[in-house]
């Protein structure tokens, strides 16, 4: 029992320091934030807001965090669209040769961002999308996609077949079933790859840095550390909360579903 | 109510190897429980699939209600099919699980409540109606299984081995359960099954299949008393039907009426001499298992099944006087295993 108590308390501790520090540092004064005499772990001056005023009256952080919301609600709309048919057809409909195109699918997302910002980013500037938003909502499927399709193909193995026969013969066609009853078990699938591909699009940096250059259009994961280090100067109170302020959404709903979640990867991955 | 008719039916899944379903002609009559009976592999499950519209037959065609129907969805042959692992739907209630095939068909919403309770009272879950499927025991998921396939009064029930996952007890109440329910509503059931028992005690009449070749159809009766090829007859009864091989025939007797001599009318008894090697006691019943003595079919095995009437005690390793009628042997050809007018043997 104590030892079941000190690990929960250990990783409770581990976990939740990222966040205490971003939250103290956030109100932190700069001179008791640069003074090595003073004990980091306190406020050793009086709180500020200077920190917030810099970060919502001088960067355009709100904007940055409404483009990335919008990119990132696209992105998980596109990849719905196109990962749930392809892996139920794949998962179902194609035979032998479903598994083995899945899991070459699958390999394609292992080709890293870094090799392959050069070529598209000559795709983004044909289609004329440079400076955008668009250019990471035609951008990040490529890579979400191949993952979730992946993801969900294991999703609908799980489903037994008889299921979808048994829909068939109670009056629905094979779309029929797929909408009403293939999706609404594959509840945990689907949150599990709203989820990823939401936060692949809010930590993304490569793509979102080369494709994108003017300040109102930047996602948050570039616009941030961009303008809030000046030179050599690292503006820590305001990175730490603008840092704050978009993790603790994300770190909010993946708490509320972290059950869904887990069932989500571990059939994901057994299958 | 509805007659469904299968011709030259067939089913080849893969080019070039045996077909799953070979040519099966067969027709139902109106308001019949037909079984269709075999060992696993025998393409009775891939049949029953093939006149729900859930496979494609490779030839052949299938009609309901005199309508050829090949070219017809599953949804669309107004059929209901209890499956296996009785596949509810495990997100919905009972209730909507029921409701399921009023809503696909798009049948009037004012309906479906009253069309839910009436299948669901049929059944006696009404009780269970706001429950999960994960929340019922196996006997309760079948009847929420029957109740979803009766509510939009199909022409046609299609059963699927819905016995075959409740344990012993349970499945003989749900048999009788089934029989019932079947002679209330009235409607053509098909109902496959790989156990001989079930098929015996619900069929109107039986289609014995192997290797997707229907062998024989016939009230259980015929079945059992006169198969109709050495397959059925031992694949039927249990134990098998004693077969013994003499020149161009197969001649069969089942253990039951393999007796003590003494047992026997006089005039049309065939006497043999069987040497007993082990002994079943099954309460109701005795199992002897041995082989002939002293006469050409010395050494064959054979099996013994005496009713607990008679009393007489046997003894491992002895050899006594037992017999057969001569109208209870059945004849078979050597060649084509099928069954021949009787013919006259020498035995000794």
């Amino acid at each position: 029992m104590l030892g079941h108590w000190s690990v929960i308390v250990a990783f409770s501790v581990v976990l939740a320091f990222p966040f205490y520090w971003m939250l103290i540092t956030t109100f932190k004064q700069t001179s008791d934030l640069y003074d090595i005499t003073n004990n980091p772990f306190i406020f050793n001056a009086r709180p500020t807001l200077e920190h917030l005023r810099l970060l919502f009256g001088e960067t355009l952080y709100l904007r940055w965090v409404g483009n990335t919301a919008l990119a990132g609600a696209l992105v998980v709309f596109i990849t719905l669209l196109l990962a749930l048919p392809a892996a139920y057809a794949l998962a179902r409909l194609t035979g032998n040769w479903g598994q083995r195109l899945g899991i070459a699918i699958f390999l394609t997302y292992l080709v890293p961002p870094t090799l392959l910002f050069i070529p598209l980013s000559r795709v983004i500037s044909l289609l004329g999308l440079q400076d955008t938003i668009w250019s990471v909502v035609v951008v990040y499927p490529s890579f979400t996609i191949p993952f979730s399709t992946w993801l969900l193909m294991g999703f609908f193995k799980s489903i037994p077949k008889e299921l979808e026969d048994a829909a068939m013969v109670d009056g629905l066609t094979r779309f029929g079933a797929f909408v009403k009853l293939v999706i609404p078990i594959s509840v945990s699938g689907i949150l599990t790859v709203v989820i990823f591909a939401f936060t692949l699009v809010t930590q993304e940096f490569v793509y979102a840095l080369t494709f994108i250059a003017p300040e109102a259009h930047q996602m948050v994961g570039v616009g941030v550390p961009t303008f809030l280090v000046r030179g050599d100067v690292y503006y820590w109170g305001s990175l730490m909360a603008a840092c704050l302020i978009t993790s603790l959404p994300i770190a909010l709903v993946y708490n509320l579903f972290l059950d869904r979640f887990i069932a989500g990867f571990t059939v994901g991955a057994v299958k | 109510m509805a007659v469904v008719e299968t011709r030259g039916l067939t089913k080849v899944f893969k080019e070039g190897q045996l077909g799953a379903v070979n040519n099966v002609d067969l027709v139902t009559r109106e308001g019949e429980f037909l079984v269709f009976l075999g060992p696993s592999g025998s393409g009775k499950t891939t049949l029953l699939r093939m006149i729900a519209g859930l496979e494609q037959p490779t030839a052949g065609e299938i009609l309901i209600g005199g309508n050829v129907v090949n070219h017809l969805s599953p949804r669309e042959r107004r059929i209901a099919m209890v499956f296996q692992s009785y596949a509810l739907y495990p997100h919905l209630s009972v209730y909507n699980n029921i409701a399921f095939p009023l809503k696909a068909q798009k049948i009037k919403k004012e309906l479906h409540r009253e069309k839910v309770e009436w299948a669901s009272s049929l059944l006696g879950i009404g009780g269970l109606l706001d429950r999960k499927p994960r929340e019922l025991s196996g006997g309760e998921r079948q009847r929420v299984a029957l109740a979803r396939a009766i509510v939009r009064e199909p022409t046609v029930f299609l059963l699927d081995e819905p016995l075959s996952n409740l344990d012993a007890k349970l499945r003989a109440s749900a048999r009788e359960d089934l029989e019932q329910f079947h002679k209330r509503i009235g409607t053509t059931t098909i109902y496959v099954t790989h156990d001989q028992v079930e098929a015996m005690a619900m069929g109107d009449r039986i289609v014995v299949l192997h290797q997707g070749f229907v062998r024989q159809i016939g009230t259980p009766k015929e079945v059992y008393d006169d198969p109709a090829d050495t397959f059925v007859a031992t694949f039927l009864g249990s134990p098998p039907m004693n077969l013994l091989e003499s020149d161009d025939v197969v001649v069969g007797f089942r253990p039951e009426h393999f007796l003590p001599a003494d047992r026997l009318r006089e005039g049309s008894r065939i006497p043999l001499r069987f040497r007993v090697t082990y002994l079943e006691f099954l309460g109701a019943e005795r199992i002897l298992y041995g082989s002939l003595a002293g006469s050409r079919f010395e050494e064959k095995e054979v099996l013994s099944r005496l009713p607990a009437a008679v009393s007489e005690a046997f003894q491992v390793a002895s050899v006594y006087d037992f017999g057969v009628a001569s109208e209870s042997l059945r004849f078979f050809d050597r060649q084509s295993e099928k069954r021949t007018q009787p013919k006259a043997i020498a035995w000794q």
